[in-house]
C-alpha cells in the first residue's frame, strides 16, 4: 500500500502529483529530492532506491531521467513498490509512445487519469494497458519522436543506461495512424546484455548474459500467438558454468510473463499467449554457460621515463563482417597523477573520437562502429606530475567497454518462428524479430 | 496546456502565486458554466487542464470550486473526471463547497453507464469530508451490489474510505458483512481482492479494542478462506496475488501433507516475472517449512535460481529489492550458496548500495574451495578508482581471513596490501593486520617485518594510527626501532587529535617499557606528562592511573597492563541472532532493505497488517542492546582489554564454557527482575537451578548475590503438575500467541553438555517430551534453533506456551512464556528450566 505517488523532472519539478491516502505530510516530494540530490556529500555514492526519512519510506525509480517516486509509512515489500513504480513508467509510455519529461508535461491529465485506475486508495488496482483502455477517455498528445531519437535504424536500442530501456517502437497503443487504420503488426525483439570480465592474460573469469524476449503488439482482436524457440533449449540448474560445450543453449534459469502458457513447452520449446497491448516481457532467462565473447581487448602499458608512460588500446570485433556494432566507447581510469594525455589514432581512423576527462582522470575512446573482424588500436602518451611509486598497472583501470551490435545475439537462443493464429487467408500481419547485444559490465583488467 | 516548465516548486517571484491568472481563470469558468454553444465542452477542457496544472504545482486553485461544480454539468467524461480529481483534491479543506457536489455525485452514481456510476462512486467516497459521510452510505450499497464488477470493485475500496473518515457509520452499516460475504462469492478476482485488503485494515484497526474483530481476523486465515483463495490464485492479478500470498504465509496448515499440498499449488509462481510475486511465494515456502529442517533446506535451493534470475533481470532498483533478499539467505545458509559466489562478483558499474551488499555476500560464502578465488577477486577491487568500496574490499579480505580459511595466501595478500602505499589501503589493512595478529598470534614474525617498514608520518587515519600503535607495543620486542617510534609519537603528542590514538600511545608506551625499558624510559616519563596534562577526561585517567601503578608496583602494574594474551577465538557479531530471526520473519518487506526489524523505523500503527507478535519486538530491543553491541564498542575503544574482556562476556566461542555459568545468573536476575519487578532479588526458585559449580563461581567472585542460595531449592511457589498427554493445534496455538501477554522472559544458559547435545532438534523435542512438555514447531540454522513448545496443566485446561531461542554455540537461551493462568508461570518457568537443564546430562 502506498501513501503518494509522484514524478519529479531532474531539476526536482513535480510532474505529476497524487496524494492516496494523505498520511504523508506535504512537503515528501521536497524532502526527498533534496535527500537524493545530496546523499552523501562528496556525491560519490548515489542514493538506494528505497530509504526512511522520518518514519516515511520513499522509493524511487529513474525511467529516462525523470524519478517516479512513492511514499509509504507502511512496512511494504519494496520489490512490489519498485516493481509497480517501473510498471506505471511502462504504462505511460504504452499510452504516450514516447516517455520523457516533455510527452508527460503535454498528457499529464492523462497520466492523471490512468493513476486514478491504476491506483484506489494506495491500493494497486491494475497496471495493464489492456484493461485500463475502457476507463481511460483523453487521447495522448504525442510528441515528434523523431525529433527526440536519431534515426539509425538501431537507435532504439541506444540508450546509454546499464538495462535495456523499453524497446520496440515510439508508438501509442491508443493513437490512430494518420490514416485512420492502424497497421496491423507485432515486434519481437531479443535483447541480451551480456557481462564478461577478463583477466589481465585474456582469460574470461566470468560471464553471463542476461536476455529478454520483449513483445509489442499491435495486432487487432489479440489473436493467440505461438512462438517457437531453439529445440535444443535446455533449462538446466547447473551451478556457474558447470556445462559447456555440449553444442546446444542451456539457460540457467527463466521466467515468464503472466500471459504465456507453457503447455508444450517441455515438449517442443514453444510459448503459446494471447499477447496483452503494450510493451512486456514474454521471458526473462539468464545464461552462464560458455560463450565467444565479441570483442577482446589487449592493453599494453609501457613506462617511458620517470614521468611519462604509454597506454596502447587494441579491440578486436570476433563475429562475422556482414554484422557491425555502434556506440562503441572504450574506458580506462588512469594513474591520480596524470596531467596531460597525447592521443595517436590508427592512420585513416574514421568517426572516432578521443578524451581525457580531467576530473576522474579518465581515458574514454569513442568508435562509431565496428564492424566484423576488424581491429582498432588507439595509443596513448602520458604526462605525471610526479614520479609514480611502486606497479603502474596497480594505478590504472581496468578497461571497460560499451556497446551495442544488432542482429547479433551471444547466446544462440532463437526465435525460430513465430506463428499467428488467423483470422482469414489474407490475414498476414508484419512481424518483427530483431536481435540485439548490449555490453552490460564488459571489462578488461590489465 | 502542460504544467508551466519552471525550475520553482512553489509560488515565489519569479511566479507569482499565480493570483491574476487564477481570478482569470474564475471568470472564464463563469462565462462557460451556463453556455450550450457547440464546441463549449472543448474550451472547458483547455480550462480544466489549467486549473489541474496549477493544482500539481502547488497553487492554490481552491477559490475556484464553486465554477468547477458549476461547469461539471456535462456528458464529457474527460471534463467529469477532471472535475472529479479537482473536488478530491479540495474538499476535506473546504467542507462547506464540498456539499455542492454531493447532488451530481449522487446522481452520477445512478447513470446508466457503470464507467460513470463507478467514477461518482470513487469521488463520492474520496471526499473525505466527516459530516458528508450520511450521504456516502446509500450510494456504496448500491454500489456493492451493482451488477458491474468496475462499480464494485470502487465500492469496496469505498467501504474501506468509509471506514477511515467515520468507523462507526462504516461498522453501523454492517459494511464489513457484506465485504465478508463478496470475499467468498464474487465473481470478480479484483472484488475479492479489494475485499481482502479493505477487510484486513478494518479488522485490523478494530483487533485491538473489539474481541468479534480479532476473531474475524482469525476467520480471514481459516482453512476454508485460505484454500479458497489460493485454488484461485491465477484469476487474481500479480499485484492481487501478492496479497492472497501474503496472507497465506500466516496460515499454518495441520500437517506436513498440507504444506506439500500448498507448496505444490504454489511451485509455478517461482518462474513468475513480477519480482514481488516470486518473493512473496519465498516467504510462503520458507516460512511454512521452517520445522521441517530438510524441506527448508530444499526450499533454499529452490528459490535461489529464480531470485538469482531476478537480479539479472529488470531495472537496477528491482534487482536491488531481491539482492537485498539473496543477502539475508546467503546470510543465513552460506552453504547453500558456496558454488555460486561469481554471481556475488561486483560489476564495475554498478552503484556503490549493491557492491557493499555483495561483498558482504562474497565474505559470507568463502569457504575452503573458494577462498582463493574470491580473496583474488577482492584484491582486484581493492586497487578500484571507487575508494569507498576499495576499503569495503580490504576489509571484506580480513573478515575472511578470520574466518579461518586459508589464512596463509591471505596474510600474503594484506600485507602486499601494505606495499601498495595508496593511503587508505594501507590504513585499511593495518586495522586489518592488527585484528588478524589478535587471533593468529602466530603470525606475527610475518606481518611485524612489514609494518615495522611502515612509517607511521603516512598514516593518519585514527583507527589505522591506533591499530599500527597497539601492534608497536604489543610486538616492541620484535621491532628493534619500536621505542624510538613511540618516542617520536609522544612528542608529536599535542599534535594528535584523536583521543583514541593518544590512548593507545599510553598503553603501548607502557607495553614497551616493561619489555624494554632502559630505551623507553624517556618516553614513557613524556608520554605521562603528557597524558596528566590532557585535556581528555579518559587519558588523563588513564595516564594518571598508570602513573599510581607504577608508583605502587612495577610487576604489579606490567601484571595489569600488559597480561599473558589468549588469542581471540570469536569476534563478536553486530547484530544479535534475535535481531536476525526478527528481519528474516518479516521477510519480503522493507526491513530486508534496511537490515532492521520493522519496529526500528516505523511506528507501531503502520506496521502492517497480522503482525505475528508484537512483544517480540520488545524483546528483540532488549536483547539486542544487551552484551553484544557494548562489547564491539568497548573493542574499538580498547584494543587492550578487548581481548581478554570480549571472551568473557560472550561466554561462548569453544574454549568459553567456563565463563557461562556466572553470567547465566547475572543475566537470569536482571531479566527475572525486569519482567516482574514485584519478584524478590534472591529468587530461591531461580538460583536453585544453578548448578552447585556456578554457585561456587558465583561466591568465589562475589556476584553480589544478596542472600545465599538455600542449598535445596525450597520452592515457595505452588507446585505444579502438567498432562503428559496433552494436545494443542498449530492454529489455536497461534492464535494464543498473538493473544496473551508476556508473563515471563528469561535468558539462560544451557549446559554445555546439553548445548552439544542439540545436534538436531529432535532430541530437544523428545526429551522435552518426556516432561510434558510438547513441541509444536522448531526452526532455525544451527547455531540458531527455535522451539515453540506447549503444555497443559494436569486436570485442568489452562495452558502455557514457550517461545525457546537456543544459541547452541553460545549454549545460552532465551525463553518466552505466556500463559492462560497467569499466577502458575513462575512455577512452569522453574519447571521448564530444570527440564532443560537436564537434557544432554541424563
Amino acid at each position: 500500500m502506498i501513501s503518494q505517488f509522484f514524478v519529479l523532472s531532474q531539476r526536482g519539478d513535480n510532474i505529476v502529483f497524487r496524494d492516496y491516502r494523505g498520511e504523508v505530510p506535504k512537503g515528501s516530494a521536497e524532502i526527498f529530492f533534496r535527500k537524493v540530490k545530496f546523499w552523501k556529500e562528496d556525491g560519490e555514492e548515489e542514493a538506494p532506491p528505497v530509504f526512511n526519512v522520518d518514519g516515511v519510506n520513499y522509493f524511487h525509480v529513474k525511467v529516462v531521467g525523470l524519478l517516479f517516486v512513492a511514499t509509504t509509512r507502511v512496512n511494504v515489500s519494496p520489490s512490489l513498490v519498485l516493481e509497480l513504480l517501473q510498471r506505471i513508467a511502462r504504462v505511460i509510455k504504452d499510452y504516450l509512445g514516447v516517455l520523457n519529461e516533455d510527452s508527460l508535461r503535454k498528457n499529464f491529465v492523462l497520466v492523471y487519469e490512468l493513476l486514478d485506475e491504476v491506483i484506489d486508495f494506495g491500493y494497486v488496482q491494475t497496471t495493464s494497458t489492456e484493461l485500463l483502455k475502457s476507463y481511460v477517455f483523453n487521447e495522448p498528445l504525442v510528441v515528434d519522436a523523431a525529433r527526440l531519437q536519431p534515426l539509425s535504424p538501431a537507435a532504439i536500442f541506444m540508450q546509454g543506461t546499464k538495462r535495456m530501456p523499453g524497446t520496440a517502437v515510439t508508438k501509442s497503443v491508443v493513437a490512430n495512424e494518420p490514416g485512420g487504420r492502424k497497421r496491423e503488426e507485432i515486434f519481437v525483439d531479443i535483447i541480451e546484455k551480456i557481462s564478461v570480465t577478463f583477466s589481465s592474460s585474456g582469460y574470461i573469469l566470468t560471464s553471463e548474459i542476461d536476455g529478454t524476449i520483449q513483445m509489442k503488439s499491435y495486432l487487432s482482436g489479440n489473436p493467440e500467438i505461438r512462438l517457437a524457440l531453439n529445440e535444443d533449449l535446455s533449462i538446466g540448474r547447473g551451478d556457474y558454468r558447470s556445462s559447456f560445450g555440449s553444442g546446444s543453449v542451456i539457460l540457467d534459469d527463466c521466467n515468464f510473463h503472466e500471459s504465456v502458457r507453457l503447455d508444450n513447452f517441455d515438449l517442443d520449446r514453444t510459448l503459446t499467449l494471447v499477447p496483452p497491448d503494450g510493451e512486456f516481457p514474454v521471458m526473462n532467462y539468464r545464461m552462464t554457460q560458455e560463450f565467444k565473447p565479441p570483442f577482446r581487448i589487449n592493453t599494453l602499458i609501457e613506462e617511458a621515463g620517470a614521468l611519462k608512460a604509454e597506454v596502447i588500446l587494441k579491440v578486436s570485433a570476433e563475429f562475422p563482417s556482414s554484422i557491425t556494432a555502434n556506440t562503441i566507447i572504450v574506458q580506462m581510469p588512469l594513474p591520480k597523477y596524470t596531467t596531460r594525455v597525447n592521443f595517436e589514432l590508427e592512420p585513416g581512423a574514421l568517426g572516432q573520437t578521443t578524451d581525457f576527462k580531467e576530473a576522474n582522470r579518465r581515458l574514454e575512446w569513442g568508435l562509431k562502429k565496428i564492424v566484423g573482424g576488424s581491429e582498432h588500436t588507439l595509443r596513448a602518451k602520458l604526462t605525471f606530475s610526479q614520479e609514480l611509486h611502486g606497479n603502474i598497472t596497480k594505478e590504472a583501470g581496468p578497461v571497460s567497454m560499451t556497446f551495442t551490435i544488432p542482429m547479433y545475439n551471444a547466446s544462440r537462443l532463437q526465435v525460430k518462428y513465430l506463428q499467428i493464429a488467423k483470422k482469414s487467408s489474407t490475414y498476414n500481419p508484419y512481424r518483427w524479430v530483431r536481435y540485439v547485444t548490449q555490453a552490460n559490465s564488459y571489462v578488461a583488467r590489465i | 496546456m502542460a504544467p508551466p516548465a519552471q525550475t520553482n516548486r512553489s509560488p515565489s517571484p519569479s511566479q507569482p502565486s499565480g493570483k491574476s491568472e487564477v481570478t482569470d481563470l474564475k471568470s472564464q469558468l463563469r462565462q462557460l458554466a451556463g453556455s450550450r454553444l457547440p464546441g463549449v465542452d472543448d474550451s472547458k477542457r483547455e480550462l480544466f487542464k489549467k486549473v489541474i496544472s496549477y493544482m500539481t504545482i502547488g497553487i492554490d486553485v481552491s477559490s475556484v470550486f464553486g465554477e468547477m461544480v458549476m461547469c461539471s454539468a456535462t456528458s464529457d467524461i474527460v471534463l467529469k473526471k477532471m472535475c472529479y480529481l479537482y473536488v478530491g483534491n479540495y474538499a476535506k479543506v473546504n467542507p462547506d463547497l464540498a456539499l455542492l457536489t454531493i447532488n451530481f455525485l449522487q446522481r452520477d452514481c445512478k447513470d446508466e453507464d457503470p464507467m460513470i456510476r463507478g467514477l461518482a462512486l470513487r469521488s463520492l467516497s474520496s471526499l473525505n469530508v466527516a459530516n458528508l459521510v450520511e450521504y456516502l452510505v446509500g450510494p456504496l450499497n448500491a454500489g456493492l451490489k451493482d451488477s458491474n464488477s468496475y462499480v464494485r470493485i470502487v465500492a469496496v475500496i469505498g467501504v474501506l474510505k468509509l471506514y477511515h473518515i467515520s468507523v462507526t457509520t462504516c461498522i453501523d452499516a454492517d459494511f464489513p458483512a457484506v465485504l465478508k460475504h463478496l470475499l467468498l462469492t464474487d465473481k470478480d478476482a479484483q472484488v475479492v481482492a479489494n475485499c481482502l485488503l479493505a477487510l484486513q485494515e478494518i479488522w485490523n484497526g478494530e483487533a485491538s479494542t473489539s474481541e468479534e474483530a480479532l476473531k474475524e481476523r482469525e476467520a480471514l486465515l481459516s482453512k476454508p478462506v485460505i484454500y479458497y483463495l489460493l485454488n484461485r490464485i491465477k484469476e487474481f492479478s500479480e499485484w492481487a496475488q501478492c496479497l492472497v500470498l501474503d496472507l497465506a504465509v500466516k496460515y499454518v496448515p495441520a500437517d506436513s501433507s498440507e504444506i506439500f499440498d500448498i507448496m505444490n499449488l504454489l511451485e509455478d509462481r517461482l518462474q513468475h516475472a513480477n519480482g514481488a510475486v516470486v518473493l512473496a511465494t519465498a516467504k510462503v515456502f520458507l516460512h511454512m517449512t521452517l520445522s521441517m529442517t530438510d524441506v527448508h533446506q530444499q526450499v533454499y535451493e529452490r528459490i535461489k535460481a529464480p531470485l538469482l534470475t531476478l537480479v539479472s533481470s529488470g531495472s537496477p532498483e528491482q534487482s536491488y529489492a531481491v539482492l537485498s533478499h539473496l543477502h539475508l539467505l546467503v546470510m543465513r545458509a552460506p552453504y547453500v550458496f558456496s558454488s555460486d559466489y561469481k554471481h556475488f562478483y561486483c560489476q564495475y558499474n554498478e552503484p556503490s548500495y549493491v557492491k557493499k551488499l555483495k561483498l558482504e555476500m562474497l565474505t559470507a560464502v568463502a569457504n575452503e574451495s573458494s577462498t582463493y578465488e574470491i580473496v583474488t577477486e577482492l584484491c582486484e577491487y581493492a586497487a578500484n578508482v571507487d575508494i569507498p568500496i576499495a576499503r569495503e574490499s580490504i576489509r571484506a579480505v580480513g573478515k575472511i581471513a578470520l574466518q579461518q580459511y586459508d589464512v596463509n595466501a591471505i596474510v600474503d595478500r594484506l600485507l602486499q596490501f601494505l606495499e601498495m602505499e595508496k593511503d587508505y589501503v594501507t590504513a585499511e589493512a593495518l586495522v586489518l593486520v592488527k585484528d588478524l595478529l589478535r587471533k593468529y598470534p602466530q603470525w606475527s614474525h610475518d606481518c611485524i617485518a612489514v609494518v615495522g617498514n611502515i612509517s607511521s608520518q603516512n598514516v593518519q587515519e585514527p583507527k589505522a594510527k591506533a591499530a599500527l600503535i597497539w601492534m608497536l607495543g604489543e610486538y616492541s620486542q620484535d621491532m628493534s626501532d619500536a621505542p624510538y617510534i613511540l618516542e617520536s609519537l609522544t612528542e608529536n603528542w599535542d599534535e594528535e587529535h584523536s583521543a583514541e590514538v593518544r590512548l593507545h600511545l599510553l598503553t603501548a608506551v607502557m607495553k614497551c617499557f616493561f619489555k624494554r625499558p632502559p630505551e623507553t624510559q624517556k618516553a614513557l616519563g613524556a608520554a605521562l606528562a603528557a597524558g596528566l596534562a590532557d585535556f581528555h577526561q579518559d587519558v588523563h585517567d588513564r595516564a594518571l592511573f598508570y602513573y599510581r601503578l607504577l608508583q605502587h608496583n612495577v610487576t604489579v602494574a606490567e601484571r595489569v597492563v600488559n597480561p599473558p594474551k589468549q588469542a581471540v577465538s570469536v569476534f563478536a557479531d553486530t547484530q544479535s541472532s534475535e535481531v536476525k530471526d526478527r528481519i528474516f520473519d518479516e521477510f519480503n518487506s522493507l526491513s530486508v532493505v534496511y537490515q532492521k526489524p520493522s519496529y526500528m523505523f516505523t511506528d507501531k500503527e503502520h506496521r502492517g497488517p497480522f503482525e505475528f507478535s508484537d512483544e517480540l519486538g520488545n524483546l528483540a530491543i532488549r536483547t539486542e542492546s544487551d552484551v553484544p553491541v557494548h562489547v564491539v564498542e568497548a573493542n574499538d575503544k580498547d584494543l587492550l582489554l578487548g581481548t581478554s574482556e570480549k571472551e568473557e562476556s560472550r561466554g561462548s566461542g569453544t574454549n568459553g564454557s567456563a565463563y557461562t555459568a556466572p553470567l547465566y545468573d547475572n543475566s537470569l536476575l536482571s531479566t527475572a527482575t525486569q519482567v516482574q519487578p514485584e519478584l524478590p532479588i534472591s529468587n530461591p526458585a531461580a538460583a536453585g537451578l544453578s548448578s552447585q559449580s556456578s554457585l561456587a563461581i558465583d561466591d568465589l567472585l562475589g556476584l553480589g548475590l544478596p542472600a545465599s542460595p538455600a542449598p535445596s531449592p525450597a520452592p515457595a511457589l505452588p507446585s505444579l503438575k502438567l498432562n503428559a498427554g496433552a494436545v494443542l493445534d498449530p492454529g489455536t496455538f497461534q492464535q494464543k500467541w498473538r493473544q496473551l501477554p508476556i508473563c515471563l522472559s528469561e535468558e539462560l544458559s544451557v549446559s554445555p553438555q546439553g548445548a552439544a547435545a542439540l545436534t538436531t532438534p529432535q532430541a530437544l523435542l523428545r526429551h522435552m517430551q518426556g516432561h510434558s512438555i510438547h513441541c509444536i514447531a522448531s526452526g532455525g540454522q544451527s547455531p540458531n534453533l527455535k522451539f515453540f513448545f506447549f503444555a497443559q496443566k494436569a486436570e485442568e485446561s489452562s495452558i502455557f506456551l514457550i517461545e525457546c531461542k537456543i544459541n547452541t554455540s553460545s549454549a545460552k537461551t532465551q525463553i518466552t512464556i505466556k500463559a492462560d493462568d497467569q499466577s502458575m508461570s513462575q512455577a512452569f518457568s522453574t519447571l521448564f528450566q530444570s527440564a532443560l537443564s537436564r537434557f544432554g546430562t541424563s
